[in-house]
């Protein structure tokens, strides 16, 4: 079963809010239904088969829904955003919020996700096969609540400021991360597999970053508290398998790493585990 | 029926419904993994007076646990959930937290939950860290030699306890040889266990007593050395009997592990000393299932 098919007709000269777009709105309706829809396009509104050439089958229910946006453009916002079940597909990039406030299903996209994806997710899992913008899996600008469960991995890098505010579920990275990476986080895991910039786990309190290796400059206020072998690490990682080559690293990742808790500089008792072969 | 000179009674094994649990129990070594599950299922032949039946089911390789280390899957039965909650708690605290690089896990699916690092995080004083992978909490409690790992929960599964056989013998000898080699056999089905020491009990019990105080007391109708002076089960030639109490996570591993142990006896036959294979039962009023050792053995 193909599911619903929009094929990105021309890229859109203003960006698009595609949040009405979901599976479980959807489920059981027909393609009709689905073109007239109309989608917030700059000052406008615009339907759906203004912007895509709609095929395929009708959505169906819950976990069976799919929904496959090809051609997809950078200007696509909020593409699956507080979506609950289902699948949607994004073959290209996808624009900023991906997956935004998110509680269940998956999204995969097979290109690159602009910022604040995963921003306030709370489940489901996101599949990124590019590179992710900044504030990936963060709370919103003022807000204090970032992502609250899930799981989104990143087969490329990731900007900055991501896991900002994360309460619980895990960013995997296969790539680098930038700035502020896991700041103010409460709990919640990162994992970076590349390198990590400055500023590494700002203001964190509890949680775990995960790093493949010692950041070129580590912030001052973590404290060193030795090389351990942390069995929560093969549990870690035998729920992270699967996700594709870009992850291999993690096969044999092992479970000896060099644990340095902060930050203090807030009273943190969160963790910095870098691998320790 | 008479197999290989043993005579097969036509009697039942009354057993009843029970609550159980499954855990694993890793270590570094798969010597410390016993260590701790020995240590967790200690104290527990008897519902008795030890509030839970405990065994160590089969020790588990490495691919076979959760966290990739050698382990020990331990079964702990109890006539209540409460009981069975309060002891495995107490169990993984004192036995199993407390032994050197464990960690414990969850061996078994179900909907009603017993806590398991959801009541011993507390020991972490604040530093205890939760992980959440594919939907299943696990805390991280330091201690002394790094980390001590623990599942959050644990599931109960209805179970039937007090399977049972008795091994009738010319000598106390051959009473033993039997039920050794029947608890080896026994010991290769799933999801039992036999709670009493190396799996027999020798002190087998009838409910109640002549002193109003005990619940259960001798069962003198097998006591050899009363054969002429109680209403004796036993003929002239029984000097000794032993009993394999078997408790299950379901009817049908518990009859397995019957025809199990009665196989391997009737292996040995009566060159081995055994002269009967009988088993315990209340009438039949008390216990909700019924091993007939006839049928079993068919």
């Amino acid at each position: 079963m193909s599911g619903l098919v929009l094929t990105l007709r021309d890229p859109p000269a203003q960006r698009v809010d595609m949040s009405a777009l979901t599976p479980d709105p959807l489920a059981g309706r027909k393609l009709d239904f689905v073109a007239a829809l109309t989608l917030p396009c700059g000052n406008r509104k615009l339907r759906v088969d203004e912007l895509f050439e709609v095929s395929g089958t009708p959505v169906e229910p819950r976990d069976k829904a799919r929904i496959t946006i090809r051609n997809a453009s950078p200007k696509l916002d909020r593409i699956g955003s507080a979506m609950v079940a289902g699948t949607i597909a994004v073959e290209g990039d996808a624009g900023a919020y991906a997956g935004f406030g998110m509680k269940g299903g998956r999204i995969e996209i097979s290109g690159n996700a602009g910022p604040f994806a995963a921003a306030v997710m709370s489940g489901g899992e996101i599949a990124i096969g590019g590179d992710a913008g900044d504030c990936l899996g963060s709370a919103l600008p003022g807000d204090r609540r970032g992502m609250r469960g899930g799981l989104v991995t990143v087969a490329g890098n990731a900007g900055a400021r991501i896991g900002d505010h994360l309460r619980r579920g895990m960013l995997l990275i296969a790539g680098d991360a930038g700035p502020y990476c896991g700041a103010r986080m409460t709990a919640g895991t990162i994992a970076v597999l590349g390198r990590a910039a400055d500023f590494i786990g700002f203001g964190m309190r509890r949680g775990t970053i995960l790093l493949a290796r010692e950041p070129e400059r580590m912030p001052a206020t973590f404290n060193d508290c030795g090389s351990h072998e942390l069995h929560f690490l093969s549990l870690m990682f035998e729920y992270a398998r699967g996700r594709g080559a870009a992850f291999a690293a993690l096969d044999g990742f092992g479970c000896r790493v060099r644990r340095l808790g902060g930050d203090r500089g807030v009273g943190g008792l969160g963790e910095i585990l870098i691998r320790d072969a | 029926m008479n197999v290989n000179g043993v005579e097969i009674e036509d009697t039942f094994a009354e057993a009843f419904g029970m609550k159980a649990t499954r855990l694993i129990v890793t270590a570094d070594t798969a010597a410390w993994a016993r260590h701790a599950a020995v240590a967790m299922t200690g104290f527990a032949t008897s519902v008795i007076a030890c509030g839970c039946e405990a065994g160590i089911e089969r020790t588990l390789s490495p691919d076979e646990t959760p966290d990739g280390r050698p382990g020990a899957a331990v079964l702990i039965f109890s006539m209540s959930g409460n009981e069975l909650a309060k002891q495995v708690l107490n169990r993984s605290g004192q036995c199993v937290m407390t032994s050197p690089t464990s960690a414990l896990f969850a061996g078994i699916a179900g909907e009603d939950k017993i806590k398991l690092g959801a009541s011993l995080r507390f020991f972490g004083d604040g530093f205890q860290i939760s992980k959440l992978f594919g939907g299943k909490r696990y805390w991280r409690i330091p201690v002394m030699d790094g980390e001590f790992l623990c599942e959050e929960y644990t599931y109960v599964s209805k179970a039937v306890g007090g399977g049972n056989l008795l091994i009738l013998a010319r000598s106390r000898r051959a009473a033993l040889a039997a039920a050794e080699c029947a608890v080896e056999a026994m010991r290769g089905v799933e999801g039992v266990i036999m709670p009493f020491p190396g799996g027999v009990v020798r002190s087998g019990s009838k409910v109640g007593s002549k002193y109003k105080a005990l619940i259960a007391s001798s069962n003198d109708a097998f006591c050899p050395t009363l054969k002429g002076v109680t209403a004796t089960k036993l003929t002239p030639d029984v000097e000794a009997v032993l009993e394999i109490v078997i408790d299950g996570l379901t009817e049908k591993s518990v009859a397995a592990a019957m025809h199990a142990g009665m196989a391997a006896i009737c292996e040995l036959g009566a060159k081995g000393g055994v002269t009967r294979i009988s088993a315990g039962n209340y009438g039949g009023k008390l216990g909700q299932f019924h091993f007939h050792l006839r049928k079993i053995f068919a």
